[in-house]
């Protein structure tokens, strides 16, 4: 087969922050290919409603701006490829892209690709995973009308889903380790307000016990008095942060203690012409509209790195 | 489109088409309002068109045949079920990439 010539940029990652970065490199015409090993969106996919990207005064479902996003980076020309990353060689120019049956050349990459739920690390969570435990209310929590749930965590996703788990289940405990929440103040007095959820502060979850047909008890912990008691759900939906979704990614690409990708102000990561953009990046706010502001700015920094290193003024 | 491939399956023609089938059947159990269900659609059509006469690929809306869910105790979706002779051989949860997918399909063909 014959080798194609390189390519200006590949985007890894089809979340909001490889379609903007997507948006902005088709717009400067780079030769661009954006990879996505699923349908286009990432986690925006995960998100019932989103009320807090700017444009969307009644707010916007999580399905819809991530069709709008795609058809707005597909207008301009971007060329979509459905497949997954493997591995990229970043020792050499042009850099390489392995997607399993074969490898793309290209001269700069944007990584994009998000991250993923981490897991709590407790007894019952693999054995249960599917069978009431779960990781996105929006796609499981139709499953538990009529029923009791818990939520552990207490930052804005923890909150967001135990709101939305109202709309189905009878009862949501809220099981947080402190005495006080992370969430937006918004969140927290919506949560406080409804007759569904009840929080149990300074509290751990130990063990997830269940059967053949799935959860239904929750050993837990409080941090302060150190008692250990049960609590009888159907469910549990576990919101205790996320972690990068790097596995593919070498390792002198540099990291922060927790695994996510160390750039400068240009989105640019410790190995020049590679960039990150969005929720794999270490950062403050990870939000979608940090993450397609990532991806514009990594975007327009891969079209400086490109100008400067191959096409430089004389 | 490899999209049409992708062979309906409800409760009333669950057991013929996926529990009698003689060839593997994969059996992609999923629903509109979720967001990773829409996301794994294209790879489970891809899968349809590659595996054509070796594995049949079915999709059943679990809204709208709420009784084959429940007896295989699907709580989570999207969840495929690779049924082998009209029985369980492999159940995956969440939105997984082809790659694994492929893998556990290799097995059974």
């Amino acid at each position: 087969m014959e080798e194609d010539k390189a390519k200006d940029l590949v985007i890894i990652g089809g979340g909001p922050a490889g379609l903007a970065a997507g948006i902005y490199a088709a717009r400067a015409r780079l030769d661009t290919l954006l990879i996505e090993k699923l349908g286009q969106g990432g986690q925006i996919l995960l998100t019932d409603w989103i009320e807090n990207y700017p444009g969307f005064p009644e707010g916007v479902s999580g399905f819809e701006l991530a069709d709008l996003f795609a058809k707005q980076a597909t207008r301009f020309g971007l060329e979509i490829l459905n497949a997954e990353v493997l591995e990229i060689d970043v020792s050499s120019n042009p850099k390489r892209v392995n997607i399993g049956d074969r490898n793309i050349d290209c001269k700069s990459v944007i990584i994009a690709t998000g991250a993923s739920p981490a897991r709590l690390g407790v007894d019952g969570e693999d054995t249960f995973t599917g069978k009431g435990v779960s990781f996105c209310a929006t796609c499981d929590g139709p499953f538990y009308r009529g029923k009791t749930v818990a939520v552990v965590g207490g930052g804005n996703s923890a909150v967001e889903e135990a709101l939305f788990l109202t709309k189905f289940a009878e009862k949501v405990y809220i099981i947080h380790r402190r005495d006080e929440l992370r969430a937006t103040r918004i969140l927290q007095e919506r949560a406080f307000n409804n007759p569904k959820i009840e929080i149990i502060w300074d509290t751990v979850l130990d063990k997830i016990e269940g059967d053949e047909s799935g959860v239904n008890n929750l050993k837990i912990k409080n941090v302060k008095t150190g008692d250990i008691s049960d609590l009888k759900v159907d469910g549990v939906f576990i919101f205790v942060g996320t972690l990068p979704n790097t596995g593919y990614v070498p390792a002198e690409i540099e990291r922060n203690s927790r695994g996510f990708l160390i750039t400068d102000d240009n989105m640019e990561t410790s190995v020049p012409g590679v960039f990150a953009a969005g929720d794999v990046r270490a950062k403050l706010l990870r939000q979608i509209v940090t993450a397609v502001g990532d991806g514009a700015t990594a975007a327009f920094a891969a079209e400086q790195y490109i100008q400067n290193k191959y096409q430089p003024k004389t | 489109m490899a999209e049409e491939k992708v062979l309906e399956v409800s409760d009333s023609n669950f057991a013929t088409e996926v529990l009698e089938s003689d060839i593997p059947v994969l059996v992609d159990f999923w629903a509109a309002w979720c967001g990773p269900c829409r996301a794994i659609a294209p790879v489970v059509a891809e899968l349809a068109g590659e595996y054509e006469g070796k594995i049949k690929v079915a999709k059943c809306n679990v809204d709208e045949n709420p009784r084959t869910p429940s007896e295989y105790g699907i709580r989570a979706i999207p969840t495929l079920i690779l049924f082998k002779d009209g029985k369980v051989a492999h159940q995956i949860t969440g939105a997984v990439s082809k790659n694994q997918i492929v893998e556990v399909l290799n097995k059974f063909i």
